[in-house]
């Protein structure tokens, strides 16, 4: 069993794990509301926009979260202003913004030395080289995520299920979409250094995807996108010591492989699964049935 | 009953999206322990009309006032129930926990809903007769089930006006029923409720106060007085409608 704890004598390794169980945690929390509402776009925009802080920190030195962390709470702010307009909806204001953001980026990083090879790390990410600080913050920046995801579940839930009501309860909308948006992009911005601009959105994104094969149970969903996300960074992280795949690829494929065990073999609600209990039922479909059979008590 | 002052009211109200406009004119009073219902064709503004008196949308021009003071957004005293396609039904919460959130701006972040928000949150179930079904997944009600949460959900605000868009359409017949019973029994206890429907005859069994919507108002009134071939053919347009079975219907 030497080949489990070898990797762990390397304290870059140790910072490696820790980091991707972080992240795995973060994204697999906030997940669950991005696919709920239908985010995938913006989470993989808010990830791209990032972009210019990060080359702006590396240009005048500095750690690059910090810069990640202001580009993250400008440009979610400006999508929010200009969705606000009212011409130009939502979608469009996120592709403008987001591809206007890493074009900033991309030529603000071409004219630096060293281009290529710092673009590759932060597309790709560089799990190698977390350090002890890069740690602290990311531990710091997620349990924000968490507490505020926590402190605010019922607006966020009531504002993602039903807008129309939250907003007939006096509810703020604009308000906690941007609060939403800001956790999102502390939950990108804490991820990128170990999966990568590219890749980040699986983490947000796949974990969840899994979790609702699993279960109808919101709090449930939430706990078991965090686990799936927290393991298949572990386990990627393992593949990619072992097979030298970049780290990121290796985290989201495991990630993504785990996905599509659960689409096709969920206990309830996998393809094949259903395909078999139909057969199994064929002879009673009445079991098989999901809407609840109307009964008004007396 | 008509002596008390009305509970909403509505002055020379109009509103205009971009260069469009989707209400004029509207003067309306609604009295507590009544129900109105506005009707008329797709497009003729009656949500737009409910979102104002719910406070969510201001008015262009005019003013909807709520015991007599302006109103400048939701109201705690004012209940809106969405119609039901404006919701994510796949969403993963149970019938309860779809309940509660009709809470959900008024409790502690920081603790869980208490047994008491729960036992009224039941309560709520009880009365449209979904107690039994508060642990399943909303995504496996019908229609006519899921109208009975919404309505759950408004009743936990115990307002005095209850707003509902649509409450009738694609609902089962015993949704139906027990709507009307519920209605009856919020409007005897004084509530003032406003319904839109395109249904006339179901206006015609229920409401004590009809107002007929195309942009402005075109009539209002006791049902049976207002049905009439040249008015409904003036909100609905020409659509062939049996306006003596309706008047029937409404008299019975």
């Amino acid at each position: 069993m030497s080949w489990l704890t070898d990797p762990w004598h390397f304290t870059f390794m140790q910072h490696a794990f820790l980091a991707i169980i972080l992240v795995g945690i973060i994204c697999g929390a906030i997940g669950v509301f991005v696919i709920l509402r239908g985010y995938s776009f913006l989470g993989d925009a808010l990830s791209h926009a990032i972009f210019p802080g990060v080359v702006i920190t590396f240009i005048l030195g500095g750690n690059f979260l910090v810069g990640a962390l202001i580009a993250a709470v400008i440009i979610s702010t400006l999508i929010g202003v200009v969705s606000q307009s009212g011409r130009i909806n939502n979608d469009t204001a996120i592709g403008v913004l987001f591809a206007g953001s890493f074009a900033l980026g991309v030529a603000l990083m071409s004219l630096q030395s060293g281009y290529v090879r710092d673009l590759n790390s932060f597309l790709f990410g560089s799990i190698l080289g977390v350090s002890r600080d890069d740690l602290v913050i990311t531990a710091i920046v997620g349990l924000v995520v968490l507490v505020g995801l926590a402190m605010f579940r019922r607006e966020i839930t009531l504002i993602s299920f039903d807008r129309v009501f939250a907003r007939s309860t006096g509810l703020n909308l604009w308000v906690f979409d941007q609060l939403f948006l800001l956790l999102l992009a502390l939950a990108i911005v804490v991820s990128l250094q170990t999966v990568g601009n590219v890749l980040v959105l699986a983490m947000l994104v796949t974990p969840a995807a899994s979790a609702r094969m699993l279960t109808d149970n919101l709090r449930r969903m939430i706990a078991l996108s965090s686990t799936i996300g927290a393991l298949s960074g572990l386990v990627g992280l393992y593949i990619s010591y072992y097979r030298g795949v970049p780290s990121g690829a290796a985290v989201v494929l495991t990630a993504t492989a785990v996905f599509g065990m659960l689409f096709l073999f969920a206990p309830r609600n996998g393809v094949v699964t259903a395909r078999v209990r139909q057969r199994i039922h064929y002879s009673h479909p009445e079991d098989d049935v999901r809407v609840v059979p109307d009964k008004p008590q007396a | 009953m008509s002596s008390l002052p009305p509970v909403l009211t509505c002055h020379n109200l109009a509103v205009h999206y971009d260069n469009r406009s989707a209400l004029r004119d509207v003067n309306l009073e609604i009295k507590r322990g009544q129900i109105t219902a506005l009707l008329g064709p797709n497009g003729a503004g009656k949500s737009t009309l409910l979102k104002v008196l719910a406070g969510m949308i201001p008015p262009s021009h005019g003013a909807a006032k709520f015991e007599g003071e302006e109103l400048s957004g939701p109201h705690a005293n004012i209940t809106y129930v969405p119609q039901r396609s404006d919701v994510d039904w796949t969403f993963p919460i149970s019938v309860l926990e779809c309940t509660l959130l009709g809470l959900a701006g008024s409790r502690s972040r920081w603790k869980p809903f208490s047994r008491h928000d729960k036992a009224v949150a039941m309560q709520a179930l009880k009365d449209v007769r979904m107690d039994h079904l508060a642990q399943a997944q909303i995504d496996a009600l019908s229609g006519g089930q899921q109208q009975r949460v919404f309505l759950a959900r408004a009743l936990l605000n115990n307002g005095d006006v209850l707003l509902l868009d649509e409450p009738f359409t694609g609902v089962d017949v015993p949704t139906q029923d027990m709507l009307v019973d519920l209605l009856t029994e919020l409007k005897s206890r004084g509530t003032a409720i406003v319904y839109a429907t395109h249904d006339l005859a179901q206006a015609a069994r229920t409401a004590d106060y009809a107002v007929l919507l195309n942009g402005d108002i075109v009539a209002e009134g006791s049902p049976h007085d207002i049905f009439q071939q040249d008015v409904l053919l003036r909100t609905f347009g020409g659509s062939v409608i049996s306006v003596e079975s309706l008047r029937e219907v409404a008299a019975s």
